[in-house]
């Protein structure tokens, strides 16, 4: 693989650990505009643990993610008090705040940057990025991910049917945390140096478009959505002063024609179909 | 007595819902509640699930006194509601629907239980890994009170099931809870459809303004000018 690839493999690998962080709550039905806060948290304390306190990157990277996730479930409480688009609001402002925060830390270089020691190189991100897709997509098959399923629909009737609703949510935003940690981690060692400019709202805007284009219904939207978004860009750079509109232009239409998501469960049912029928009839008369 | 409900009131602010009602359903009967717009039908059987807030003098369920039970230690104890408009969870498959009924029990009949919804209910067993959504309002329905059966219930509170179905899914719905009623379960009917719920029930009550202003058996119901009185507002 060119140097070129690689570079755009492992960028691709970051888009869709962090799509899957946006991905979790909002399959439970709270959509958080704020991966980038969470990525940045990640990413300087995997840097820190590995620059200032020389852990390795077995340790550096569970950490972090760790980490994360204990900060996912402090502002948790806060933050479900919210609804919809305040959600939204609440928490775009949350990393605004870790944004404002890092920028000022003189400890993490401030507005210059972190340098971060360890390198990690695709073999170490393209696994992690396996296990995270393979965890989301076997949890989303348990009765957790059935109840984060249920409180989505309707949270009322879930929990008259016995669902700890607010669990529920506190728990999706949580391992949300847990995997943006994941990916702020894959970042510091991917390009060994963290600037919080990186991490700014057009990051979080992306990465909530993969996973609401992609689709939220199924595990594998966020994994199309990543996907398809980290390579467009790099197909249409044959017309470079017209990339950003085309691309604009895509997301207008998705959201026209199939508000949602390009993988909806039917389509995943379609799929399974074609290979296998589970002594059934079709369901194709729908 | 199933269910036993002594003076109970609902009151969302100033507004007195559910005023004085006293009602109560025995083992094995089909009780409906009939009343216009506005009579408080919805409120009291939300006050009865735990989901609307509630005083009453006493409420009791087989035997127990539930008043201070959460709404979901309710259903668990056998007191299941089919909410009005049905509720399915759209985006979920049929069989997760269904699962979702299942969700408080810890038994390995599930299964079992779920595929006997299949076998009543082919439209559902064909649909089974579909999103709810694509399903009719018929089915929604049928669906809505498989996935209550699921949680086992002994008392099966309705929410005017019968609301937006032709009339020959209207039909087919009563003969389904008169089915169900003859292998054992109870059932509180909230109904529009005054018609078909006295041809069902084995008692009722007419509520008007929150109070209950009649009750007695279908006949005695028809006889009087009191259930009239209440669709048309005179009184």
């Amino acid at each position: 693989m060119s140097g070129y690839w690689t570079g755009i493999v492992a960028i691709l690998c970051f888009n869709i650990v962090v799509a899957y962080s946006v991905f979790l709550p909002a399959a439970a039905g709270q959509l958080n505009l704020g991966a980038a806060g969470f990525v940045a948290i990640g990413a300087y304390t995997s840097g820190y643990l590995s620059t200032d306190v020389g852990l390795a990157m077995w340790l550096t990277i569970p950490i972090a993610a760790l980490a994360t996730g204990a900060v996912a479930f402090l502002i948790s409480f806060p933050m479900l008090r919210t609804r919809g688009v305040y959600m939204v609001l609440a928490t775009l402002a949350f990393a605004e705040i870790v944004q404002g925060i890092y920028i000022n830390l003189e400890i993490f270089g401030a507005a210059a940057g972190y340098p971060v020691a360890a390198f990690a190189e695709l073999d170490i991100i393209a696994p992690i990025t396996i296990l995270v897709i393979l965890f989301v997509v076997f949890l989303m098959a348990t009765r957790f991910g059935l109840s984060m399923r249920a409180v989505h629909d309707d949270e009322r009737v879930a929990s008259l049917f016995g669902v700890n609703t607010r669990m529920t949510k506190v728990a999706a935003f949580t391992l949300g945390g847990v995997i943006a940690g994941i990916g702020g981690a894959i970042w510091a060692h991917q390009f060994n140096y963290v600037e919080i400019q990186h991490f700014n709202i057009l990051l979080s805007t992306f990465v909530l478009l993969y996973v609401l284009i992609g689709g939220t219904q199924t595990p594998y939207g966020p994994l199309v959505g990543a996907v398809f978004f980290t390579l467009l860009p790099e197909f249409l750079r044959v017309s470079n002063e017209w990339r950003f509109v085309i691309f604009g232009v895509i997301i207008v239409l998705m959201m026209v024609v199939r508000p949602e998501g390009l993988v909806t469960r039917t389509l995943v049912e379609r799929f399974y179909g074609l290979f296998w029928r589970r002594g059934r009839t079709a369901v194709a008369d729908r | 007595m199933l269910l036993e409900a002594d003076d109970l009131n609902v009151r969302y602010g100033r507004n007195h819902a559910v005023r004085h009602v006293s009602l109560s359903v025995d083992e094995g009967e089909i009780v409906t509640v009939l009343g216009a717009n506005g009579a408080g039908k919805s409120s009291l059987l939300k006050a009865l699930q735990g989901t609307a807030g509630a005083t009453a003098d006493a409420l009791r369920f087989r035997g127990q006194d539930i008043s201070s039970r959460s709404a979901q230690k309710r259903v668990r104890s056998g007191l299941v509601m089919v909410p009005e408009g049905r509720q399915i969870f759209v985006s979920l498959t049929v069989h997760d629907n269904l699962l979702m009924g299942a969700y408080c029990r810890r038994d390995s009949d599930v299964a079992k239980d779920i595929e006997g919804v299949y076998e009543r209910f082919p439209n559902l067993a064909q649909r089974r890994t579909m999103p709810a959504s694509v399903l009719s309002g018929g089915e929604q329905q049928m669906l809505a009170i498989s996935r209550a059966l699921l949680a086992r219930p002994v008392l099966m509170m309705l929410d005017e099931p019968s609301l937006g179905l032709s009339p020959i899914l209207v039909n087919q719905l009563f003969e389904l809870i008169v089915a169900l009623n003859r292998d054992g379960l109870s059932i509180l009917l909230v109904e529009q459809n005054t018609h078909k719920a006295l041809q069902t029930a084995s008692r009722g009550y007419v509520l008007e303004l929150g109070r209950v202003v009649a009750e007695g058996t279908p006949d005695q119901l028809r006889a009087g000018e009191k259930l009239e009185a209440a669709y048309l507002g005179a009184g």
